[in-house]
């Protein structure tokens, strides 16, 4: 349709657009105060922006010259070569390193917060002090980036990537925490009062009333973290803790470009893998429940 | 009192009974089998990771240990007491660190603004209801699920090495995680639009800018916000560590610490993290709910 063959409809509104405006002013014309408003928010955020690349010593020459190296870096990664076959299976053993970290990490940090998360759980400790205490001290934990909790377990237990098990038990064990204590709040209480009217204990109604509602939203979390964590397991090694990142980082400083890409395209390689699995185990552990959700 | 349930004969049941603990046992052995290959997948992972519980166990004090040695003063006048003891002394860096947080909040403020716009301009190429071409929508895809796979830190070093040290890398390495992460969240928003409005806007022959423009931007804003401002959050975490490459920020002065066992100050610094990060949380959350409320206004 050319734009001169309007819809009747259309063109019946151009012919009456006075009409309409002085009809129905709002909506041709904001109001003012409101104008101001969305401007001057936008002005001041744009300010803000400004100010920060300014700040920050952003400059053109700058950005045109790290352009240029980028630029050289990433001709220079073509092809992705590890150079001889033994420095594949070096890389190959820190990827194991590095999956193996973030299985261990996951896990550990899954059967740690078990309890935390019943213990965090309103319904379950209706007491406010002991619900409040146990969730500042989760998100204390939570605070502290992976890198820094590496960083410390790293003078603990010396260099490798048990100092990176650790930090990533410590780092998932506060987000669990937090996201367990949310099934279990958010589980239906139905369930147990079912088992308890037909005379089960306590006990029996968290195993057979609760258990049932939590596992699968607490299994899919805990795989959807392992998944997140193979991701971010690959860069502990930057501070010593073990796995991948040790080599991509020391790769990048002595600019072995086709080094480079090739561990990012095996980092790559393995997370695909790792979603293709996960997703589907997901699945079949939610079951068609997903989809209700 | 007789079960209101009529009781089948037997001969009825026994087929039934054996379909039931058939579909039991298949249902544990499953698990059973599960379990084999979960603890097989355990040991594996451990011996890979050079796990040594003994090592864990006799080391265990040094971890209570550094955590009651970063609250212990080592200098000044209150030395071997608690940071409490003498607060100025525990903090004494203070105006340096709080110019550097505020470099790291700068960092993760442009990364977040930079990245939210190339998101926001992509998102739209790869919401399935407003790009119909598969190729272009494909590659906005491809890209955007690039840009957040690979790790912000990877990023960093890369650039590092071309834009030399500085703020500058970090903030372009987040700002490339945000354009990933928010680009794909923005496309689901863009995708679960009521689509009427975009219908009429075309059958009045507007273009596909103007379309976005009118019919999609007004319905999606206040969504994109609240995740921009979520991102904003967990940018701030990011950028705090951004240091540790040499890419700005308070993460320089936390890995110095940190190596050269300034205890005191490793405590000084995460406190302050942790008190920054908390802040932004309850601003950001209370912005959020506001915006989330403006949506319910008729």
């Amino acid at each position: 349709m050319t734009a001169n063959a309007l819809h009747p409809v259309v063109a019946e509104a151009r012919a009456r657009e006075a009409e309409l405006r002085t009809r129905y002013p709002a909506v041709f014309t904001a109001s003012l105060g409101h104008r101001v408003k969305v401007v001057g928010t936008l002005a001041a955020f744009a300010a803000l922006l400004l100010f920060g690349l300014v700040q920050l010593e952003f400059s053109l020459p700058k950005m045109l010259f790290g352009l240029g190296k980028l630029a050289e870096f990433l001709w220079r990664m073509i092809p992705p070569s590890t150079g001889s076959w033994a420095k594949f299976l070096i890389y190959l053993h820190a990827l194991a390193e590095t999956v193996a970290i973030a299985f261990l990490g996951v896990m550990a940090a899954a059967l740690l917060a078990f309890p935390f998360g019943f213990l965090a759980a309103k319904n379950v400790i209706p007491n406010a002090i002991v619900h409040f205490l146990s969730r500042r001290f989760l998100d204390t934990i939570r605070g502290v980036d992976e890198l820094i909790w590496a960083l410390i377990w790293v003078s603990v237990v010396g260099l490798g990537p048990f100092a990176g098990v650790l930090a990533l038990v410590t780092a998932n064990f506060g987000t669990f925490g937090k996201l367990f204590s949310e099934a279990v709040e958010a589980a239906d209480r139905k369930a147990v009062e079912g088992v308890a009217s037909v005379g089960g204990s306590r006990l029996d109604g968290m195993r057979f009333g609760l258990l049932p509602q939590i596992l699968p939203v607490i299994g899919s979390q805990v795989l959807y973290y392992f998944e997140s964590n193979t991701r971010s397991a690959t860069i502990i090694g930057i501070v010593g803790a073990g796995g991948i990142g040790l080599h991509l980082a020391e790769q990048i400083r002595v600019l072995e470009y086709q080094h480079v890409s090739a561990l990012i395209l095996m980092i790559l390689l393995t997370v695909v893998a790792i979603d293709l699995v996960s997703t589907r185990l997901r699945h079949a552990l939610i079951g068609d429940s997903a989809s209700r959700r | 009192m007789a079960s209101a349930v009529p009781r089948l004969p037997d001969q009825q049941l026994e087929p039934l009974a054996r379909a039931y603990r058939q579909a039991v046992g298949a249902k544990r052995r499953q698990l059973i089998l599960g379990l084999v290959l979960f603890g097989c997948a355990t040991v594996l992972a451990g011996v890979v990771a050079d796990v040594d519980l003994s090592k864990f166990i006799t080391n265990l004090w040094r971890f209570s240990d550094y955590i009651g040695r970063i609250f212990i003063l080592d200098n000044g006048p209150a030395a071997g007491r608690t940071v409490l003891a003498d607060p100025a002394e525990w903090m004494w860096g203070l105006d340096k660190w709080l110019k550097l947080l505020a470099e790291t909040l700068l960092i993760a403020y442009v990364g977040t603004v930079l990245g939210a716009m190339a998101g926001f301009i992509l998102c739209f190429f790869s919401a399935e209801n407003l790009t119909p071409n598969r190729w272009l929508r494909g590659a906005a895809k491809r890209f955007l699920e690039f840009c957040r796979t690979v790790p912000e830190i990877v990023f960093a070093l890369i650039f590092v090495v071309s834009f030399g040290l500085g703020p500058v890398p970090g903030v372009l390495a987040i700002a490339i995680h945000t354009t990933g992460a928010l680009g794909k969240l923005f496309a689901e928003v863009v995708e679960n639009i009521d689509m009427k409005p975009v219908d009429g806007l075309t059958a009045t022959g507007a273009t596909w800018g103007q379309t976005v423009r009118f019919a999609v931007v007004p319905q999606v804003l206040s969504n994109f916000v609240s995740y921009a401002l979520l991102r904003f959050e967990v940018n701030v975490r990011g950028a705090a560590v951004m240091g540790f490459v040499g890419a700005g920020g308070i993460g320089q002065d936390l890995i110095e610490a940190i190596r050269k066992f300034y205890y005191p100050d490793v405590s000084a610094i995460l406190v302050l993290i942790i008190l920054t990060v908390m802040i932004i949380d309850l601003g950001t959350e209370r912005v959020r709910h506001a915006l989330i409320g403006m949506e319910n206004r008729p």
